[in-house]
């Protein structure tokens, strides 16, 4: 039981400068980060910044230019201009002190088939200058944290895409890292082995304090997972924030509030709640619930006013006596934001934005 | 944990490469390729060594007393057939394994997807390319340093014949060229798994130089072909010329210069690896008394050939060692 204590201290040790030392170097940021292959600019201009204990999602499709971002953070390819800092470090002057902080799994990562799980773990943690008990230990902690225990001492080509997966993000844990980098790490798992993974992240920046990066171009599974999102298109990012920011910033003007009543049978009780909902400050819509659910959608004008909307609903359940079942604020899916942040950046280009028809 | 990031921090007992080589060794050792190549070089060993014993015992009265009976282990073999000698089949098949043991040595890493998972742990990129060369150089030690071990230790124990010290010296000293020969085959291969992006690719393009620069009956014979047909050489003259010329130009291949290296240093009675480039010296050559040379004699006449071969895997490893750290991890 004893690496589950030390692994206590140093949870603490871990968290205290992200809690309390604001002038600790931020883990990732990148300033005018650009990398060119010869006219092709993969990745221009890039400004981010990703603080201790979120996780920040890299959002685009396929050749966006998120792998060439990540590769020049770990320093294996240099930028072509720019410059990233990566745990207070210049990945391209100390690639070495980086790596040693920063765990990666690769797109499509790949081990040696003729070698255990667990082997492949150990060849790691020695390149990482970790050996003997100690870095068994640490082995055994992240294939638990991964749940591969039990296939841990099989080949490596007997393992299903998913667990090779799974290992990879072990592989990536082994060197105790302080970020960790993930590129597409949901791609080939099956959909409860994503909420497992994505489970897996969130307790780790919960319980260490660790910053994760993360790319993918699943936008809805990473959606609920991510603290903030960048979303990349040819290169650029071209927003960034937290998904109801984003949603809001390429929303057509309106954000919604979803408040559902039980027990609203007759016509009369249906159409009073609907004027009364209608009546609220800020909103400028009124769908009622269609059939099989209770869902009062509401349009809110100006987005600024969805707090009031809410309270709004709230004092009028309170004050009419009705049975309040939900309300929420509706989030629109990151794959309708992305849709429309990239024909708007395909329209405006750098301009500010525009609405969208 | 936190002693393991302040040790991680201070600079390493264990070297990159030295992880990467150990990681590489126990794959070779482990490998059915090992397996297959011992046998090669095994049945390269064994074959003329037993038409060598036979030979042997039947010259045993002509040649006691004379020199370097022990080293006639490695250079005779059954009347007629010149191949089936054991230093012919080592410069033979020794190439393969310098190839076998690293045509796949980065491409291989990059199909298997583990190349960016490996650059990315904090050791120097070279570490992963110096490593693989490391451990690929220990097998070939390991598996060369056997056969010798093997057919010395046949020599000892069936056929009693005891090695002279200055025997011994040579025996170390073509051990060594054939390690740099193998060496300059496992550059080469190496540098064709960095260049070539498919492992069966670059496994091709190493057997096919091999075949036209290891094998006798192709390159040399393909050569002095072409050179008959372009200088059609009639006088005496212009034969020696010719012949030369062919000698100059199959220089250039590392397998000529390895096959002289080998020649004098397990043969004390070879004086000379040129042939004579005119009639008078043909004549002088021809008059000559024979007689052996002294171990610092031989050493002498085949430095030039060991300088040139370490030249050559040094330029071998070096351009694999620059394309390597410029390309990019992404296929």
């Amino acid at each position: 039981m004893s690496p589950v204590k030390r692994k206590g201290a140093l949870r603490r040790r871990e968290t205290a400068p992200a809690a309390g030392a604001p002038s600790a170097p931020p883990p990732i940021r990148t300033l005018g980060l650009t990398k060119e292959y010869g006219d092709l600019v993969a990745v221009d201009a890039l400004d981010l910044e990703v603080h201790a204990g979120e996780i920040f999602g890299l959002l685009g499709q396929n050749g966006a230019g998120k792998t060439t971002t990540i590769l020049m953070l770990l320093g294996l390819t240099e930028p072509t201009y720019g410059e990233a800092r990566v745990v207070g470090l210049d990945p391209e002057r100390d690639p070495l002190g980086v790596k040693r902080r920063v765990g990666y799994l690769p797109d499509a990562v790949g081990f040696y088939g003729g070698l255990t799980g667990r082997e492949n773990l150990r060849y790691t943690t020695r390149l990482n200058g970790l050996r003997g008990p100690e870095g068994e230990s640490r082995i055994a902690d992240v294939l638990e944290q991964v749940r591969l225990t039990d296939r841990a001492d099989d080949r490596v080509d007997t393992y299903s895409r998913g667990m090779k997966q799974r290992l990879g993000i072990a592989d990536a844990l082994v060197k105790d890292p302080d970020v960790l980098i993930l590129d597409e790490p949901t791609t080939a798992i099956d959909p409860i082995g994503v909420v497992e993974i994505l489970d897996l992240l969130r307790s780790l920046v919960a319980e260490r304090g660790m910053a994760i990066l993360l790319s993918s171009h699943l936008l809805n599974q990473v959606q609920n997972v991510c603290d903030r999102v960048g979303i990349f298109a040819a290169g650029r990012l071209i927003g960034i924030g937290t998904v109801p920011q984003l949603a809001r910033r390429f929303g057509d003007d309106a954000a919604h509030v979803a408040v559902g009543f039980g027990g609203l049978e007759e016509r009369e009780a249906t159409d009073r709640v609907a004027a009364a909902l209608a009546a609220l400050p800020g909103v400028s819509e009124v769908v009622p619930p269609g059939a099989g659910h209770h869902e009062w959608r509401l349009g809110v004008e100006p987005v600024e006013r969805v707090p009031d909307v809410l309270a709004g609903a709230l004092a009028m359940a309170a004050r009419d006596g009705l049975r309040l079942v939900s309300i929420r604020e509706v989030v629109p899916s990151l794959d309708d934001i992305y849709r429309r942040a990239v024909a708007e950046a395909g329209v405006a280009g750098e301009a500010p934005r525009r609405a969208v028809a | 944990m936190s002693a393991s990031r302040a040790s991680s921090a201070t600079p390493r007992l264990t070297a990159g490469w030295a992880t990467v080589a150990a990681k590489e060794l126990a794959d070779h050792l482990l490998s059915v390729r090992f397996f297959v190549l011992l046998l090669v070089l095994g049945a390269a060993a064994i074959i003329p060594l037993y038409f060598a014993a036979e030979r042997l015992r039947s010259l045993a009265s002509e040649v006691s007393g004379a020199q370097a009976v022990f080293l006639a282990l490695f250079t005779i073999g059954p009347e007629g057939v010149g191949f089936l000698r054991v230093d012919r089949f080592v410069a033979i098949a020794a190439p393969l394994l310098g190839i076998g043991f690293a045509f796949d040595a980065v491409n291989g890493e990059r199909s298997e997807g583990t190349l960016p998972r490996l650059l990315s742990q904090p050791i120097h990129r070279d570490d992963v390319i110096n490593g693989k060369f490391a451990a690929g150089l220990a097998v070939i030690c390991i598996v060369l340093v056997a056969v010798v071990l093997a057919i010395a230790g046949f020599g000892l124990a069936r056929l009693g014949i005891v090695p002279a010290g200055s025997e011994i010296v040579r025996l170390i000293a073509w051990l060594g060229i054939t390690i740099v020969y193998v060496a300059l085959w496992l550059a080469f291969g190496t540098l064709l798994s960095v260049v070539i992006r498919r492992a069966a690719t670059s496994a091709l393009a190493g057997l096919g130089v091999w075949l036209f620069v290891a094998i006798p009956f192709f390159g040399p014979l393909l050569l002095s072909a072409l050179l008959g047909i372009f200088l059609r050489p009639v006088t005496g003259e212009e034969t020696l010329g010719a012949l030369g010329l062919q000698e100059t130009i199959l220089r250039l291949l590392p397998s000529t210069l390895y096959q002289e290296a080998s020649l004098v240093l397990l043969n004390p009675s070879v004086t000379s690896v040129s042939t004579p480039t005119t009639i008078d010296q043909l004549i002088q050559a021809r008059q000559q008394i024979p007689s052996l040379l002294s171990l610092d004699q031989s050493l002498l006449l085949v430095w030039p050939h060991l300088v040139s071969l370490v030249a050559l895997t040094a330029a071998c490893f070096g351009l694999a060692y620059v394309r390597f750290m410029r390309q990019e991890v992404r296929a």
